[in-house]
């Protein structure tokens, strides 16, 4: 066996180390690269920061734990600028029972961190039963269609939601996830209520919205790890998103590097024969 | 750096370590681990919707108001009539549920999905052709790269000709789209890794990184 | 057979057709319709959960009495259902309870990391897999090498050209995703809404019937 047929063959396992390598050591060196601010993400930044304090935000969390590392530092980064500019927020879980347990922990910190009051300032919906139906329900009734909050208390004896009858009390809907559920928010909530949709999705859903954003359908976008690293470097405050990108540069590196030695191996061991 | 004094992180902790030793091989660990999460999971879904559908939108609307929500009885009998399809026998009484929420579905979707994925998609492709130091043909790029990747998925017609030319330029088109998809996938995975390092060097060991 | 089969497709006919010709008339009537139909949907969807529940519980049982290859893991499975539940009917299910415990600390946990696996796979497959046999394959290796180091910091650091008044990666990233991505991903767009549109009016005319069960 050559050379280039030992590289072809290279064993997975020191594949495996290298790509660790590459994603933990960037945490111990770290170079302080700029991070740019994506046209997309700005305009979500603009959106909110333009918000006064009677204005509310609905943020729907409509995602896993698969894909908490790219998703839950968006939702901490947008929580904390509407807390920043006292915009009002009402969050849910629409389209992922499973985002209940992922969000309603770190909204509770992020409200106590900022002294915010429940009922006045945020209000934590859950998820109940319906996905596009919700969607639907809240253009017609908002309290109607979701009764109670998470806690089991009455929309109406909020004073936050007992202000809210459906979409045109709501200035922006905000979709995280890692699935299509932002376009049934377009589909449903965009097309017939006109209500003002924004999408935070992973990047393997990020190269796939770009038609939506083009079409005005969405307002604004954040794409995967660095979106929400765009979002921290807007509202000044670096979290996990910041944390991350070197590791992200690092990695990505590596990967390319692999494609170009795994396709050196497979042409050169090729061209012996 | 200060090792974590939550017994709950190192829980996760040990968790996240039994799920990363499948990539020597599966084990043991992995299985529990696997196991363990499978119905965690199936039972936090339980108490939700036990909490938040069946109490929080049945039970208190039909409680408040009987009187205006009683009709909410009907449907809830046809869901549990769901049931049925583990009973070969009366399998066919899940069907009205099923029948119900994919023709109310189909007809909830049909304008919307014309409006937003069709029309409005359309209309955001017929752009003006402009070569302004802000257009640079970018638009006129738009157009072609749209139509010629549509022709490429018309299969009605041989791709023979102009017809085949123009399916061959949507290729093109179309495997620059699956590069980008590409290159974003590999962010996300890698993304995934990163926040479990970021778990264990942050909440674990307590290393201060931003 | 009227019951069984004729009455779940006229069920979905006049469902169909109600919900959308509701939505082209804006009438008191009409939104009336729109209101119930929600709701009746909503409460269907509900109480059609428990069939989700029940299979889970039964196949775990059935794996269990017959004591199939690595029955001990469905009394794990079982057990943390059984655990879930009596974690919330003691402590409730808020964020300090152990409910929420079990999920964040446990559940959400080992769900991250197996996904985080993927990193390890993909790092595999860009070795071996992703050959450039082709120019159309080397355009894709391209693209995607192009948006990998334009969506990172390190590709400005990189882009030394820059000095030149050319674009760094970030802006061919940039360009790549909003022009030609957005063109390809447009027409896969307009051929899924095209698609759906054909499957929803083939489930309302009855020409769809595997919902059914073929039977």
């Amino acid at each position: 066996m050559n050379f280039w047929e030992k590289l072809e063959k290279l064993d997975r396992r020191i594949i495996y180390i290298i790509i660790t390598l590459a994603v933990v050591l960037p945490f111990f060196f770290r170079m302080g690269l700029p991070i740019k601010i994506s046209p997309e993400t700005k305009a979500i930044y603009d959106y909110i920061q333009n918000l006064s304090p009677t204005d509310v935000v609905f943020i729907s969390g409509d995602y896993d734990p698969q894909v908490d590392a790219e998703l839950t530092p968006m939702f901490e980064a947008i929580v904390r600028h509407c807390f920043e500019r006292n915009v009002k927020i009402v969050v849910s879980n629409v389209y992922n029972p499973q985002g209940v347990g992922l969000v309603e922990p770190r909204l509770k910190k992020l409200a106590q961190e900022y002294k915010k009051v429940y009922g006045v300032d945020y209000v934590f919906l859950g998820w109940k039963y319906g996905y596009s139906l919700l969607i639907m329900g809240m253009g017609r009734d908002f309290k109607g269609t979701w009764q109670t909050d998470y806690y089991n208390t009455s929309l109406e004896d909020l004073p936050l939601t007992s202000k809210i009858n459906n979409y045109n009390d709501i200035a922006l809907v905000i979709s995280l996830t890692g699935s299509g559920a932002y376009v049934a928010w377009i589909y449903y909530a965009y097309v017939q209520f006109k209500a003002k949709i924004a999408a935070g999705i992973t990047a393997v859903m990020a190269a796939d919205s770009y038609p939506y954003l083009q079409a005005g359908q969405l307002i604004g976008l954040l794409g995967g790890l660095r979106g929400a690293a765009e979002y921290e470097q807007l509202i000044h405050h670096p979290s996990l998103g910041s944390a991350g990108m070197e590791a992200q540069s690092w990695s990505h590196i590596a990967i390319i590097l692999f494609i170009i030695l795994g396709n050196l191996g497979y042409f050169m061991s090729r061209k012996k024969k | 750096m200060h090792l974590s004094t939550d017994p709950w992180v190192w829980i996760a902790f040990f968790f996240t370590l039994s799920i990363f030793t499948f990539l020597w091989k599966d084990n043991f660990l992995y299985k529990l681990a696997e196991n363990v999460t499978v119905g965690i999971g199936m039972g936090f879904w339980i108490v939700l919707w036990w909490n938040q559908t069946v109490v929080g939108q049945f039970w208190t609307p039909l409680s408040t108001d009987f009187g205006s929500n009683f009709h909410l009885i009907i449907p809830a009998i046809m869901g549990l009539f769901m049931i049925t399809r583990i009973i070969p026998k009366y399998a066919w009484m899940s069907r009205y549920a099923l029948a119900f929420t994919i023709g109310s579905g189909a007809g909830f979707g049909l304008p919307r999905v014309i409006q937003g994925g069709v029309l409005q998609q359309l209309y955001a492709t017929l752009l003006p052709i402009n070569f302004t130091s802000v257009g640079l043909g970018y638009n006129l790029i738009i157009i072609i790269g749209t139509l010629s990747s549509l022709i490429y998925f018309f299969f009605s017609k041989e791709h023979k000709g102009a017809i085949g030319g123009v399916a061959k330029l949507g290729i093109w088109f179309l495997m620059i789209g699956f590069g980008a998809t590409f290159g974003y996938t590999v962010m996300a995975r890698l993304s995934l890794f990163i926040g479990r390092v970021l778990f264990i060097l942050k909440d674990v060991f307590g290393m201060h990184l931003f | 057979m009227f019951w069984k089969k004729q009455l779940p497709i006229i069920i979905v006919f006049l469902s169909g057709v109600i919900m959308t010709v509701q939505y082209f008339v804006p009438l008191h009537a009409s939104e009336f319709v729109f209101d119930n139909y929600i709701k009746w949907g909503i409460s269907i969807g509900i109480f059609a959960a428990i069939l989700g529940y029940f299979s889970f519980i039964r196949v775990h049982i059935m794996k269990i009495t017959k004591k199939a290859p690595n029955w001990g893991y469905s009394i794990v499975a079982l057990a943390g259902v059984v655990l879930m539940i009596v974690a919330a009917l003691i402590d409730g299910t808020d964020t300090n309870g152990y409910y929420m415990k079990f999920y964040l600390y446990i559940c959400a946990s080992i769900n991250a990391t197996v996904f985080s696996l993927l990193a390890f796979y993909i790092s595999s497959a860009a070795y071996r897999a992703f050959r450039a046999r082709s120019s159309q394959a080397v355009a894709l290796l391209l693209a995607a090498t192009i948006v990998m180091l334009g969506r990172v910091p390190i590709g400005d650091y990189f882009s030394f050209w820059t000095h030149w008044g050319l674009p760094s990666f970030y802006d061919m990233a940039q360009w790549i995703l909003n022009v030609p991505n957005m063109a390809a991903k447009r027409a896969i767009a307009l051929g899924v809404g095209l698609g759906s549109l054909l499957m929803t009016l083939k489930l309302i005319l009855g020409i769809e019937r595997t919902y059914l069960g073929g039977e």
